[in-house]
């Protein structure tokens, strides 16, 4: 089968089982007043779909910049950094201060901090001189492990009265999604998907690594730390709403690579994203309906997202 | 290799640091206990001495100097700088032969149980180097990856089967190092834990040679699976204990070996004494600092080593840059 045609079919396929898992999602063992179940997993359904389309499209622009398959932000820690920011945030500021401003309002300044701080300490990242892989790996485990832990001691200092407003916020799961911020937080991944769908083309010569896609005329510089911006904006968003999840943008980009067999942006970040949606949409509908759990998508997507992760170390290493 | 006499005095220097940590710990608490109440023979200060504090103090510096015994133990037969305990699922493991007693027979006595979670912690590691197997070129890297990935996953059956059986307060108990509960009679496990790893001490010319890869050991007539095994047996034995009573110790294992390595280089009979010294200095001033830090709060010495360990680790990595393939 031509590329072409193999990848237009993927998309289509994956449209059909994204379009079936939302309707199972819907309307599966519904008991009662269908008015009320409809709302109510409706808004459920647009936070997991949220979440899903931020995770596959950070994770993709992150693979681009880095010319890399395995590199993914949660894994170098950028859901930590955003927990860390948001836990010095409260604990300069005190909850009651906190507590009068606007939820969004506090939103938007920690997705701002975010970015400004992700820009500070992950800049090396893109610009440095190229390492070994494994090792940039291992320091972004270890990276995020410190950032982690890090905001879990700020999180000790504060007082108890304090930690109770952080950990409402922190806490987040696909259980119980924030609902506040979806409003912002759909407007701010809308913004970025319109950036990156005019910039596709541009993205799949950034893709060719540094040095060709200087040679074709890309400002390196620019270009990589606005793409840098972007995912940091997607991960506060995706943060925000069900907390830090470390395998899940590497599991939906690895099936999504499988699906489309290319890295055509214009192809690849539909693709990413309908993958994305697709496990976390069927993932909630089978461990709901089938094992009547709630909160446990995440830690399910854990445990095949990081065997997934051990596999492609392997696969790597016999090449 | 002797050491002279001159060799010995900063060891013995260390050594003193580390009592006046220890007694420094018996001196910080919330309960009120001052010198002046033990002289004049109070009841109620040499109860709170006797019951708590030196629990306590015992507690930290026997699992402090296990812990990072068992580290070194586990970075000379594995033959990497950057593995330990809780990096390579070891710990994980051990956490999940705990819940599986308290699934299964939640009455069973805990000595019981830590052979259990010794088991499994045993498996652990087994599966990690049964994954290592397949990794052909000994990157000094993706060992560590690895190990911390496994562990991931292996936290993420576990929470998925405690969250399951409503236990997740059960595991966070072990997950975190704390040493607030510790009182006279929840602790002494640990003098086992310590005695097998001083097992480690006496048999430590066998590891190093071990260490020295299976070809080298095998042409000076070591059985070097056998070490290997007794190796990982120990280390998964003092694991299971600490976890069962204090909890989980981050990083401690893998910061003191290579800091202390650093100074003295690789023979493991001359760093033993050194490791165990500042593994149970370092824990102790940890938890000093955790105590004294947000008092009357705690602040669990897991969480401060937490920080520290994977500082010193970060650091570790960034300037192995220059010898780094």
């Amino acid at each position: 089968m031509p590329p072409e045609r193999r990848a237009r079919l993927a998309l289509v396929v994956l449209t059909v089982l994204v379009l079936a898992a939302v309707a199972a999602f819907m309307t599966l063992g519904v008991r009662g007043n269908w008015d009320f179940v409809l709302k109510f997993r409706g808004m459920k359904l647009a936070g997991l779909v949220l979440v899903a389309h931020a995770v596959a499209i950070s994770t993709v622009l992150f693979q681009t910049v880095t010319a890399n398959r395995i590199l993914t932000p949660s894994i170098m820690g950028f859901d930590a950094l955003y927990v860390l920011t948001s836990t010095v945030l409260v604990a300069v500021l005190g909850s009651a201060a906190l507590a009068q401003q606007d939820a969004r309002l506090l939103f938007a300044a920690k997705v701002a901090l975010m970015v400004g701080c992700s820009m500070a300490l992950y800049r090396w990242l893109f610009l440095g001189e190229e390492r070994s892989l494994h090792r940039l790996l291992l320091i972004g485990v270890v990276f995020g492990i410190f950032l982690r832990t890090l905001a879990e001691f700020v999180q000790r200092l504060l007082d108890p009265n304090e930690f109770m407003v952080l950990s409402d916020m922190l806490f987040a799961s696909f259980g119980t999604i924030e609902p506040v911020l979806m409003g912002i937080g759909w407007g701010l991944t809308a913004l970025v998907t319109l950036w990156v769908a005019r910039n596709a083309r541009r993205l799949d010569v950034i893709g060719l690594g540094r040095p060709i896609a200087v040679n074709l005329g890309i400002r390196w510089r620019r270009e990589v730390l606005m793409v840098l911006a972007m995912v940091s904006v997607l991960v506060s968003v995706s943060t925000a709403l069900v907390g830090p999840v470390t395998f899940f943008g590497l599991l939906a980009v690895s099936l999504a690579h499988l699906a489309v067999g290319t890295s055509r942006h214009a192809v690849l970040l539909p693709a990413a994203s309908l993958v994305a949606i697709l496990l976390l949409v069927a993932g909630q509908t089978v461990l709901e309906r089938a094992f009547a759990f709630n909160t446990a998508l995440g830690i399910v997507i854990e445990f095949f997202g990081g065997v997934v992760f051990i596999l492609l170390l392997l696969a790597g290493g016999r090449r | 290799m002797r050491l002279g006499r001159r060799g010995n005095l900063p060891l013995l220097a260390a050594f003193l640091l580390t009592a006046a940590l220890a007694c420094t710990s018996l001196m910080v608490g919330v309960s009120d206990l001052s010198l002046a109440a033990l002289a004049a023979g109070d009841d109620r200060a040499w109860l709170v001495l006797w019951e708590s504090r030196v629990p306590r103090m015992l507690a930290l510096v026997l699992s402090g100097a296990s812990m990072a015994i068992a580290g070194l133990l586990m970075q000379i037969v594995i033959r990497n700088r950057f593995v330990e305990p809780s990096t390579v699922g070891t710990v994980e493991a051990a956490g999940m032969g705990l819940l599986v007693m308290t699934l299964l027979a939640p009455g069973a006595p805990v000595i019981v149980k830590m052979a259990v979670g010794a088991v499994f912690a045993m498996a652990g590691t087994g599966l990690f180097l049964l994954i290592l197997r397949r990794v052909p070129l000994r990157d000094q890297m993706m060992v560590p990856l690895i190990g911390i990935i496994l562990t991931g996953v292996l936290q993420a059956v576990t929470t998925f089967f405690a969250y399951r059986a409503d236990l997740m307060q059960t595991v966070l108990a072990w997950t975190q190092g704390d040493l607030s509960g510790v009182l006279r009679g929840r602790y002494e496990l640990l003098w086992l834990g310590a005695a097998v790893a001083g097992l480690a001490w006496i048999t430590a010319d066998r590891f190093t040679l071990a260490g020295l890869g299976r070809d080298m050991a095998a042409s000076l007539g070591l059985a070097h699976g056998r070490v290997v095994g007794l190796g990982l047996a120990i280390v998964s034995l003092v694991t299971a204990v600490v976890v069962v009573t204090v909890g989980i110790i981050p990083f401690l294992g893998l910061i003191v070996p290579n800091l202390v390595s650093l100074a003295l280089g690789d023979n493991m009979r001359r760093a033993v004494p050194w490791v165990a010294v500042s593994g149970a200095g370092l824990v102790l001033g940890c938890d000093i600092l955790g105590r004294t830090l947000r008092a009357p709060y705690e602040i669990p010495v897991g969480t401060i080593l937490g920080v520290i360990g994977s500082l010193v680790f970060l650091i570790l990595l960034l300037r192995r840059r220059a010898d780094a393939a």
